[in-house]
């Protein structure tokens, strides 16, 4: 059987203000998956992704990349990995395209070797004719993209990527995910923290949820999107209303004069509900998700978790 | 990494560094050879024909190895001390931390280009000088490794400060407040032998007094120390700063959370 591209058992992580940050945790990542790590700010996602790509030290714990210890090997481990972190980590002055055949020089790759295959990834990410520029002139988005072709340069079959898409614009975001989802393809294995849940239902077919430092959910997409029960449509109505209708066996609530919120249960027919509503004179001229599915089956198994730990519930963050 | 591999990562960093330090010219060259054409002017120029001889040198021809060495320390110490400390406050260090380099390729790639900034501001200033007077070296092979071994030393002490410096006020303490003093002190404007018994004692346990007599030896065939003890003694401390700095990044200090 063939290694996975990450294996992590009873990774903890005490930092030095007493500061638990990782409980002991146990996680997968199969070669060539696209995994998403979720979690509310402060959960442990970067830690972790810390720890496996050397920025942070772990307390206790074993890490492997592609069945390298990274205690008895990490040098030979960081060959398979590229990480784009969350925060902006290049020298603001430099050039871009220095920055990212700089990256190529510390893995090794000489500069015949180094030179085509950033051209190839500049031009991939949209970036070959900023390539002369400083890239302080880049904007967020481009910024973003820098850090991918860097984490890429030295062809990495393992990518990590911190909340790549923060702070991007929704079709620059689509391109991103394009790309990423192509190198997946030709073999990348790719784990992915977002807040955008969308993007890891889109992406992703394995994910794991993590909070206060613990894993409380990793399974597939698919089978975690099975566990929901309910889904909440937005419905747009053609005449304004005073009140929600009454349906029977489905909960209706009235958003404003012009917007109802149905909830349909698993086995349920959204046919029986519109066959109420057209009984009833109400006349709809659109509909929607009011979340994305997934987003609900976070929040709800996050505040859970809380919930069972005693803890306040926090208001989860998440964007869609 | 092999070798090869290990070859091509420290010549980046070190062509890195150069270029940093070549882009922002007038920040790092130009400085230093207008402030010892000061120097220059003031003390030898000046001051200097009324001051007379010291140890029987015209006191230009003496304070010129004394300023050329204060220049090379200064530039070779800040120059990694501010380079690595930009890397740690941008965050780009972790460029290199999640690289296969090691460490020591990491220390030796800042240490090898904070000295040649310093070997060359030590050039400009040399250069400088010869419009004020005519140099004439008499030990070739002592003035090169001092000036290397020099510039070697305080680019590592540089490395160690911007690893434990937690803002960019504390990379400038020690250029100011040790640095400084002791340079003056070290005997770059006179010699020890005009101090009195106790203050010749005293100044014998300033390090950069022995860098800058061995140094001086070199070019002009004089100085206060034993010329070899003093090129021993600063082997050794590149060894142990080297080794120090070493076992801190290995241990993350100042860099891993």
């Amino acid at each position: 059987m063939a290694e996975p591209a990450l294996s992590i058992r009873g990774l903890t992580k005490v930092y030095g203000n007493g500061f638990n940050a990782l409980k002991g945790i146990d996680l997968d990542v199969a070669e060539g998956d696209f995994f998403a790590l979720l979690g509310p700010n402060g959960a442990g996602k970067s830690t972790t992704l810390g720890i496996v790509s050397s920025l942070v030290q772990k307390t206790a714990g074993k890490v492997s990349v592609f069945g390298i210890d990274i205690d008895r090997d990490f040098a030979k481990a960081k060959y398979h990995l590229g990480v784009v972190p969350q925060e902006f980590n290049f020298n603001q002055f430099e050039k871009v395209e220095d920055i990212v055949l700089t990256q190529a020089g510390y893995y090794g790759m000489p500069m015949r070797e180094a030179k085509p295959r950033a051209e190839q990834l500049l031009r991939d990410l949209g970036l070959w004719d900023k390539r002369k520029g400083s890239a302080r002139m880049l904007s967020g988005g481009m910024k973003r993209r820098l850090m991918i072709a860097r984490a890429l340069i030295h062809r990495p079959r393992l990518l990590i990527l911190d909340e790549p898409t923060a702070g991007v614009d929704i079709e620059l975001r689509r391109s991103m995910w394009e790309f990423m989802q192509r190198i997946n393809r030709e073999g990348t294995t790719i784990i992915l923290t977002t807040h955008y849940l969308e993007e890891a239902e889109s992406l992703c077919r394995n994910i794991a949820i993590i909070n206060h430092g613990d894993i409380v959910q990793n399974t597939s997409v698919r089978d975690l999107l099975a566990q929901l029960n309910t889904e909440t449509f937005l419905l747009d109505l053609a005449r304004p209303v005073e009140t929600a209708p009454e349906l029977e066996g489905f909960s209706v609530e009235r958003v404003d004069a012009t917007q109802l919120a149905l909830s349909v249960e698993r086995g349920q027919r959204l046919n029986d509900a519109f066959a109420q509503f057209s009984a009833q004179g109400f006349e709809i001229v659109s509909m929607r998700n009011r979340a994305n599915r997934l987003e609900e089956m976070f929040v709800s198994m996050v505040e859970h978790a809380n919930a069972e730990s005693g803890r306040s519930t926090d208001k989860v963050e998440v964007r869609s | 990494m092999n070798a090869w591999q290990t070859w091509i990562a420290l010549w980046t960093l070190v062509t890195k560094e150069v270029r940093r330090y070549m882009r922002i010219w007038p920040q790092t060259l130009l400085p230093p050879s207008i402030t010892m054409t000061m120097y220059f002017i003031i003390f030898g120029n000046l001051i200097g024909s009324r001051i007379g001889p010291m140890d029987d040198i015209p006191y230009i021809d003496y304070i010129v190895p004394g300023l050329i060495m204060m220049a090379v320390i200064t530039n070779s110490y800040s120059n990694v001390a501010s380079s690595f400390f930009s890397n740690k406050f941008q965050r780009s260090v972790e460029e290199m931390m999640v690289s296969p380099m090691p460490n020591w390729v990491i220390l030796a790639g800042f240490v090898i280009g904070g000295a040649s900034r310093g070997l060359a501001v030590g050039l400009i200033v040399t250069v400088v000088s010869m419009f004020f007077t005519d140099l004439s070296i008499h030990h070739p092979w002592v003035t090169i490794g001092v000036v290397i071994m020099t510039a070697l030393l305080f680019s590592i002490g540089g490395f160690i400060n911007a690893l434990v410096a937690h803002k960019f006020d504390d990379i400038s303490i020690v250029p100011i407040f040790v640095l400084t003093p002791l340079t003056y002190l070290g005997g770059v404007f006179y010699s020890i032998n005009m101090l009195p018994d106790f203050w010749q004692g005293v100044s014998m346990v300033n390090p950069i007094l022995y860098m800058v007599n061995a140094f001086r030896y070199g070019i002009l065939g004089v100085s206060d120390i034993p010329v070899g003890g003093a090129l021993v003694a600063i082997a050794i401390f590149i060894v142990v700063f080297f080794a120090v700095g070493l076992w801190m990044l290995d241990r993350g200090k100042g860099i891993r959370s």
